[in-house]
């Protein structure tokens, strides 16, 4: 059976295309003005990755923040549309079966989720602050004048610790600008920056509780900054796979494969 | 080929003024005093001839704190005769209210706003939104301008006016105009999202982009920060007389439709409601100096 997860989601748009249970294409692009003309070329993309037509593919699940965008239109078509807990729960037991934490952290979102037996027990979502977000990372990466895929390896640079006081994604523009200014380091002040997102991030999934094993997905999982503070805050290691940002799409084809679930 | 014009103009960028109340006059009087409202993005220094508003300055914070203490009061004194070693007592307040060196006391910003909205709006207030740089208080007081209660948010930008900084450089419309801007609609978009301004300022673009006016992507801005400040103020509960004070008291486009959404006049002020914070300070600086001197 051959079926494809299309996650929409604030900044990127990921497609998986999975044939009995293998992975045979994946494509990401970040989605435009247009959402539904980016999402489809991701699709495009996929389909001529995997040497496939749109006809081949059986059913089509979404998900993301833009899922309705692509559900029932053509040429998509997406057959149902799922929520991202949903997708994210199904997407990291296919990745690590013995999950019962799943981390996680988009562009605009954040979320904890409790898993058990492939099936969501509880979870928290931030989607009313960006600094519990990707978007933390790249508006600090800007104050600080650098490129937002640099700062985690800069940040691991760093031995000190910075207290930010700033709660708050504006706030902390100024105050690394501040930090600029009192000559504190650029590794330092992204270590500072990492820590604090680790930390707003592992308290709101500390409401849920914390079980091994964790699972951290999501495009902030590809800086390899924001792992080691969030496992020092969460006293626990923590799985990142291969292919975080692609763990939601998978699920949502995972999903698709399994219509009677 | 077109030429790319880049933005050179700061939109976000307030006017900086000072001033000397006409017919008044230091040299008669018996207790000169100063409040240094030190806030996290504009600093504020009033000097007061025995508890009477005589001069003052509004500025920008700078990186230095002490440097725009001195600065801001300096500026206040200009072509008055005086000079700071003249002052009686000086209280220092707000955010920076630590780096005002020449302050012989620190009271709270919440204390001295409820104090200072006392004497610009007189007795009959009861209850005190102080909408500022980075923060938004929502203060309930007693006939004296004795602070009763408050609640504040200082952990987010949404409703402040460093959001308002943020949203004037978005539409390039200068930051004094915003509000005008904002009320130029004939009907009242949707707001945008009320809790976080980068979103706001995201979905905004968006706005923009799918050929919003700015007037109408005012509006749902403006719109969106009045909603969240009527959380605020709801929480803390609303009893007449109401005002409000700090910068964005300013910003009509807030101002007017929070009036709606509460169905509450505000009073008007009579003097710079910016100035609150800066002319409590400055009362508690003469209530402090007679106590030192034994005059009461």
């Amino acid at each position: 059976m051959i079926t494809a997860g299309v996650d929409v989601g604030a900044k990127f748009a990921k497609v998986v295309i999975l044939k009995d249970g293998q992975v045979v294409a994946r494509a990401k692009a970040l989605v435009g003005f247009d959402v539904l003309k980016s999402a489809n070329d991701v699709f495009e993309t996929a389909l001529k990755d995997a040497g496939l037509s749109r006809g081949d593919i059986q059913r089509v699940v979404a998900t993301g923040m833009g899922r309705n965008a692509v559900l029932q239109k053509p040429p998509i078509n997406a057959d149902e549309a799922v929520s991202e807990v949903i997708a994210d729960a199904a997407g990291a037991c296919q990745v690590v079966p013995a999950v019962k934490t799943v981390i996680d952290v988009g562009a605009e979102e954040g979320r904890g989720i409790k898993v058990e037996g492939g099936k969501v027990r509880d979870f928290v979502i931030n989607e009313r602050c960006a600094a519990g977000a990707g978007t933390f990372v790249e508006a600090m990466a800007r104050a600080l004048e650098v490129k937002v895929e640099d700062m985690g390896p800069l940040s691991l640079k760093s031995m000190n610790t910075i207290p930010m006081n700033a709660q708050c994604c504006v706030f902390a523009e100024s105050e690394v600008v501040s930090l600029i200014h009192s000559k504190v380091s650029k590794e330092d002040i992204a270590k500072a920056i990492h820590d604090a997102i680790a930390g707003r991030i592992s308290s709101m999934v500390l409401r849920v509780g914390v079980e091994k094993d964790v699972v951290l997905i999501g495009g902030v999982a590809l800086n390899p900054g924001f792992l080691p503070p969030l496992e020092k805050e969460l006293h626990t290691s923590i799985i990142v796979p291969e292919f975080p940002e692609f763990v939601s799409a998978l699920g949502a084809a995972v999903i698709a494969a399994n219509p009677a679930r | 080929m077109a030429q790319v014009e880049t933005q050179t103009q700061e939109y976000w960028r307030w006017p900086v003024y000072r001033s000397t109340v006409p017919d008044k006059d230091w040299h008669n009087a018996s207790i000169i005093t100063a409040g240094v409202d030190i806030g996290s993005v504009g600093s504020k220094a009033t000097i007061m001839v025995d508890g009477e508003l005589y001069a003052y300055s509004v500025m920008r914070t700078g990186g230095v704190s002490e440097d725009t203490a001195i600065k801001a009061t300096t500026w206040a004194l200009e072509g008055t005769g005086l000079e700071i070693g003249k002052l009686h007592y000086v209280v220092g307040t707000g955010y920076g209210r630590v780096n005002v060196p020449f302050a012989k006391k620190t009271i709270t910003e919440i204390a001295c706003h409820a104090r200072g909205a006392h004497y610009i709006y007189g007795p009959t207030v009861r209850t005190v939104l102080d909408i500022g740089g980075q923060d938004c208080k929502a203060i309930r007081c007693d006939e004296k301008g004795k602070v009763v209660s408050f609640l504040m948010n200082d952990k987010c930008a949404a409703g402040t006016g460093r959001g308002l900084e943020v949203f004037a450089d978005l539409i390039s419309v200068p930051i004094q105009d915003l509000g005008k801007v904002s009320l130029s609609v004939d009907q009242e978009p949707p707001p945008v999202s009320n809790t976080c301004v980068i979103f706001a300022k995201a979905e905004s673009l968006s706005l923009l982009r799918q050929g919003w006016p700015k007037e109408k992507v005012a509006a749902a801005y403006h719109a969106a920060m009045a909603d969240r400040i009527v959380d605020l103020l709801t929480r803390v509960g609303i009893e007449k007389d109401f005002v409000i004070t700090g910068g964005v008291a300013k910003n009509m486009g807030v101002v007017q439709r929070l009036e709606r959404i509460l169905n509450i006049k505000p009073l008007e002020p009579k003097i710079d409601p910016i100035l609150a914070g800066a002319l409590g300070a400055g009362l508690f600086a003469k209530a402090l100096y007679e106590k030192e001197q034994g005059l009461r």
